[in-house]
């Protein structure tokens, strides 16, 4: 009987994702309407609830991709995947206030300078700090703290070592995981309540996942203007990360 | 048509992709460079094309929108994938890096936020944009006398 529940789940893997998040959700909202008075986003809930489980599940197969390693869960993998994310993504850009946008253009190119030049200089310091001395390892660890696609780019670049890339990767989801989590705890206090304010955001904290959790957990009305800068962050890491930022980091340490 | 506006929207991302992978290319980088920004701009600017012509028909709308409403479902199943352990299990470099630049970020949000900042922008399309991308488009929908606010806007 349980195997063939299970078969089931594995054979309509999208399907059953659907049916799995929507459960999710719905304990999601109950928790926030009747636990909480409505003061947590019932998705800030749910996506601390699917963290917890990617840990829990993490912890119980020893993978990496959380609950999508489970093979009753793998449709997870297909829905919260790089593509459909994307896909959702681009389709919240239809309900963005092009005025609104292109105001906030200038601001939002100073945010991704800010937010690619400050993680890497705090992450190389770290590194430094923790006994690293070569220029690669440095610059890996610092990239890690972009996002963590710039991380192990940069670092395959470079040719780097396996545990240095492991720690900057590390970074990059912590990173990530603290945005998701955080965002909507500090909002208030950043004053991260307009589209404006939000592109900045999406600049700054670059790691498409965190913003796009982040925001969603917040106010789903910001999501597409952080997503727009934010969408730029990863590729702009790449480019600086392996060149600019190496260079930088190799006529000083030598 | 459903159809038509899920196809718009496969389109852009498409053409946004491969333009991103194109600037990639260019630049010598080994990722897509602002892809997935590129197709919203694209699909922004077919937004405007459309409604400009009258063709933003009802279905097209339906198609794009369904999928912003799904945005949060979607980041929810992301959210169950991610490597926790990892993170959790990073031991304290991982942690002092990745809190600090934080934190910094944070703060710049902040500052940045309040550079030319105006009024707060009650827009009736900006809270729009917030219901759909919620997932309740129903509980939105204002007093039917009113027509829709994106209409209203254009």
């Amino acid at each position: 009987m349980l195997s063939m529940i299970e078969h089931v789940f594995v054979e309509q893997g999208l399907v059953a994702a659907f049916a799995v998040v929507g459960a999710l959700m719905l304990v999601s909202n109950f928790a926030s309407r009747h636990l909480t008075a409505g003061r947590v986003h019932g998705s800030a809930i749910a996506i601390v609830l699917g963290l917890a489980l990617a840990y829990v599940a993490g912890l119980y197969t020893g993978g990496k991709k959380g609950v999508a390693d489970l093979p009753g869960f793998a449709g997870i993998g297909l829905m919260g995947g790089a593509m459909l994310r994307d896909f959702a993504i681009v389709a919240t850009a239809f309900e963005v206030d092009v005025v609104e946008a292109r105001r906030a253009g200038l601001l939002g190119v100073l945010a991704l300078a800010l937010g690619t030049v400050i993680p890497f200089i705090v992450g190389a310091l770290t590194a430094v700090a923790f006994g690293y001395t070569d220029a690669v390892s440095i610059t890996t660890i610092g990239a890690g703290a972009v996002t963590y696609i710039v991380g192990p780019v940069t670092g395959a670049a470079l040719g780097a070592d396996s545990a240095v890339m492991a720690l900057s990767i590390a970074t990059g989801v912590t990173k990530a995981v603290m945005v998701m989590v955080g965002t909507p705890l500090v909002a208030k206090l950043i004053g991260l309540d307009n589209p404006r304010s939000a592109m900045a955001f999406g600049g700054l904290m670059g790691t498409v996942s965190g913003v796009a959790g982040g925001l969603a957990a917040t106010d789903p009305k910001l999501v597409p203007y952080g997503a727009l800068t934010a969408t730029f962050h990863t590729g702009i890491g790449c480019l600086v990360g392996p060149s600019l930022f190496y260079l930088t980091v190799r006529a000083i340490v030598g | 048509m459903t159809i038509f506006g899920v196809a718009l929207l496969a389109l852009c991302t498409l053409i946004g992709v491969f333009l991103g992978d194109l600037l990639g290319v260019a630049l010598g980088v080994k990722a897509n460079v602002g892809g997935v920004g590129l197709a919203m701009i694209l699909l922004i600017a077919a937004r405007s094309w459309l409604l400009a012509r009258g063709k933003l028909g009802g279905g097209i709308k339906l198609g794009v929108e369904f999928w912003s409403t799904m945005y949060i479902p979607i980041v929810v199943a992301m959210a169950a994938q991610q490597n926790v352990v990892a993170a959790v299990r990073g031991g304290p470099i991982v942690l002092i890096a990745a809190t600090v630049s934080l934190l910094l970020c944070f703060a710049c949000v902040a500052l940045l936020g309040r550079f030319g900042r105006r009024a707060p922008a009650a827009d009736a399309r900006v809270r729009h944009g917030g219901a759909v991308i919620g997932g309740d488009l129903d509980d939105d929908a204002p007093a039917p006398a009113a027509p829709p606010p994106s209409v209203r806007k254009a």
